[in-house]
């Protein structure tokens, strides 16, 4: 008679072997090719440090100001100028310029990535049931499982440093924008298009002209939410190489330096409202429209 | 020649809507298979049912009917954008049906332009940015988008509206960027699908009018889907109209008024002020004779013909064209019989009672 005490398991000789199979090709896979993968990361390693380096070397009071104008430009609000300043200000005051320009440079070049990446991905979803039946498991996926472990084979392939930290980063951060942009489009009135459709607009005109731009809040909501992933994976970031905010953090955790780690998490903090309300009021320019009243 | 020519040809016209409609499509046409058993027994819909039309250039043919009555599936069988299960549709020449993704994008760009119910306009762009969209599409060089785009803003009475943005106009206001946008476009054919249906009564008389005036100037084929019948008589130089997907009669609004083919189109009719909408010249005979005292365009409602003779102290009245030569003769009996027919006089005096001042109340 069949009990039900235990799960019936698979033989433990058979699991082990099939474990050892699937690292050893792996591995293998990783001698074999590693170098290329590398060598095709290498633009984006460069484009990384030459924006860390940037941020670093120049001036930091130029450094702000560019800051506080592209602040003001996207949100004309000198309220939000004010206070992304005083932050800023406070941050330095308290040491931690550098790491936080070094966190920003990978927010940026982050963010960059998975829009380039995910807005032409959601548009293929949007566009094809087929591709949106593959994307939806995959996107699960890539926002549910524990970071850690996608990091152990990234590690493997490219080591420990800034590129790995990257792509740990972007993986988490770009599901956002993907899914915003094919909900944006495929909410986007039927009416209009069709309308669109009569005047003998293109697949490209249509896109260009009427799902692109009536999809932007959800599109620019879908960058908001990137940016905040990627901001809560810094200290994640950081246990392989990433620098910035988030080694100081992991160093307190492992000393107990309250303090420490306290700091470095208000100066995330500070970094994620600026940006946080910086794109939205950029979003609610984007779309004055919206705002007028009827006449 | 080409002028009066026909523009838009519908020939037996049948659409299936459903996944298989090639598998139901001989049952329905051969084999006489109707609407419901369609429905009922293969889950297809029958949207259209051998529908035939020759649509005059230069003229506005209404297709007029309840809502489901297929009229808005036809309209859309002319810029293809839905496709006949069965028949054939020439617009202008041109074999809508065969035409490549490519060649039908250029159709629609050149040759039709539509205005919608629900206006349908691009929400983010102002007045003047809705209204270059169709020449945008066909690549048309800004300058000359603007300066067609400034003439029909004027032309719909919208100057000074350019930079608003379509949330911050009435729904009259919007459906009239609406239509500019379709004039713009400068095609031949323009489609109107119920376009002042979601409009106020009286903004909808008014957008009626600027249609009518407009279409002095520029003389397009212009199909009209309506299912006011008011609407349909006020405009239509043709009327057809449908029912359950299929049309039962078309027609001069007179001959539909007058002479209603199915109980169906009699009971559009009933409710329509004849006064208003029958024209002298349907009533004029042909008589030899001396010339009449009196003299009357055949353009004239009955209702004013009839009292042009009342206050003449005549029976009888000679009826003239648009040239002033005349055609026939009308007697007071004839108009007043005809007239008589109509149930909507009630109306027409209330109507005509409310445009009294109230004089006592002044002052």
């Amino acid at each position: 008679m069949m009990s039900f005490d235990g799960f019936p398991v698979m033989d433990a000789d058979t699991l082990t072997a099939l474990k050892k199979a699937i690292d050893g090709g792996f591995r293998a896979f990783t001698r074999e090719f590693g170098a290329t993968v590398e060598d095709f990361f290498l633009p984006l390693r460069t484009f990384l440090i030459f924006v860390e380096r940037l941020l670093v070397t120049t001036p930091w009071p130029l450094v702000l100001l560019v800051i506080v104008g592209l602040v003001y430009l996207a949100s004309r609000s000198w309220r939000l100028v004010a206070g992304a300043a005083a932050a800023l200000l406070v941050i330095g005051y308290f040491g931690m310029w550098e790491d936080t320009m070094r966190t920003l440079a990978m927010i940026v070049v982050a963010t960059l990535i998975s829009v380039a990446i995910g807005i032409p991905l959601g548009i293929l979803m949007a566009w094809s049931g087929r591709a949106r039946a593959v994307m939806l498991p995959v996107l699960d996926v890539m926002q549910t499982m524990p970071s850690f472990v996608y990091l152990i084979p990234v590690v493997m392939l490219l080591g420990i440093g800034k590129v790995p930290g990257l792509i740990a980063v972007v993986i988490y951060a770009a599901p956002p924008i993907i899914r915003l942009t094919n909900l944006g489009i495929r909410l986007v009135d039927a009416d209009v298009l069709e309308a669109a459709d009569a005047f003998g607009a293109s697949t490209w005109q249509k896109l260009r002209k009427v799902q692109l731009p009536l999809a932007l809040p959800n599109i620019m909501a879908g960058i908001n939410q990137t940016i905040m992933a990627a901001l809560s994976m810094v200290v994640v970031a950081s246990m392989i190489g990433v620098q910035g905010l988030g080694q100081p953090v992991l160093k307190a955790i492992a000393n107990q330096y309250f303090t420490l780690g306290v700091f470095n998490g208000f100066a995330i903090v500070g970094i994620a409202i600026i940006f946080d309300r910086t794109s939205q009021a950029f979003g609610r320019r984007l779309q004055k429209h919206r705002e007028a009243e009827h006449a | 020649m080409l002028e009066s020519s026909t523009s838009i040809e519908i020939r037996n016209v049948y659409k299936i809507f459903g996944p298989h409609p090639e598998r139901y499509i001989e049952a329905v046409r051969d084999g006489g298979m109707c609407k419901g058993d369609l429905l009922e027994k293969h889950n297809h819909v029958l949207g259209l049912k051998n529908v035939s039309l020759d649509i005059e250039a230069g003229h506005i043919q209404v297709i007029m009917g309840l809502s489901g009555s297929g009229k808005s599936t036809l309209i859309r069988h002319i810029n293809r954008l839905i496709e006949p299960t069965a028949g054939e549709v020439i617009v202008e020449g041109t074999d809508v049906r065969a035409l490549k993704p490519k060649a039908l994008r250029n159709f629609r760009r050149a040759s039709t332009a539509m205005v919608f119910q629900k206006f349908a306009l691009l929400p983010h762009r102002t007045v003047i940015g809705n209204v270059v969209f169709g020449l945008e599409i066909r690549g048309v060089s800004r300058a000359e988008q603007l300066e067609e785009a400034h003439h029909w803003i004027n032309r719909v009475g919208l100057a000074g509206f350019e930079d608003k943005y379509p949330s911050q106009l009435s729904g009259g206001m919007q459906q009239r960027v609406g239509l500019a946008r379709a004039l713009s476009n400068d095609a031949p054919i323009l489609l109107m699908d119920e376009a002042f249906s979601a409009l106020d009564p009286l903004i909808r008389v008014d957008m009626q009018a600027i249609l009518l005036d407009l279409q002095e100037e520029v003389r397009k084929t212009i199909v009209f889907i309506t299912h006011d019948l008011d609407e349909a008589l006020r405009i239509g130089d043709r009327v057809a109209i449908m029912q359950d997907g299929e049309l039962v009669q078309q027609g001069k609004p007179e001959d539909i008024v007058l002479s209603p083919a199915t109980p169906y189109v009699e009971d559009f009719v009933r409710q329509v002020n004849r006064g208003r909408v029958v024209k002298v010249g349907a009533l004029a005979r042909s008589v030899s004779g001396p010339p009449a005292a009196l003299r009357i365009s055949g353009s004239l409602p009955l209702a004013d013909a009839a009292l042009r003779l009342v206050e003449a102290r005549l029976s009888f009245a000679d009826v003239t064209d648009a040239n002033g030569a005349v055609v026939g003769r009308v007697g007071l009996e004839d108009v007043v019989r005809t007239l008589a027919r109509s149930a909507g006089e009630e109306g027409a005096l209330a109507g005509m009672a409310s445009e009294e001042p109230p004089a006592r109340l002044v002052g």
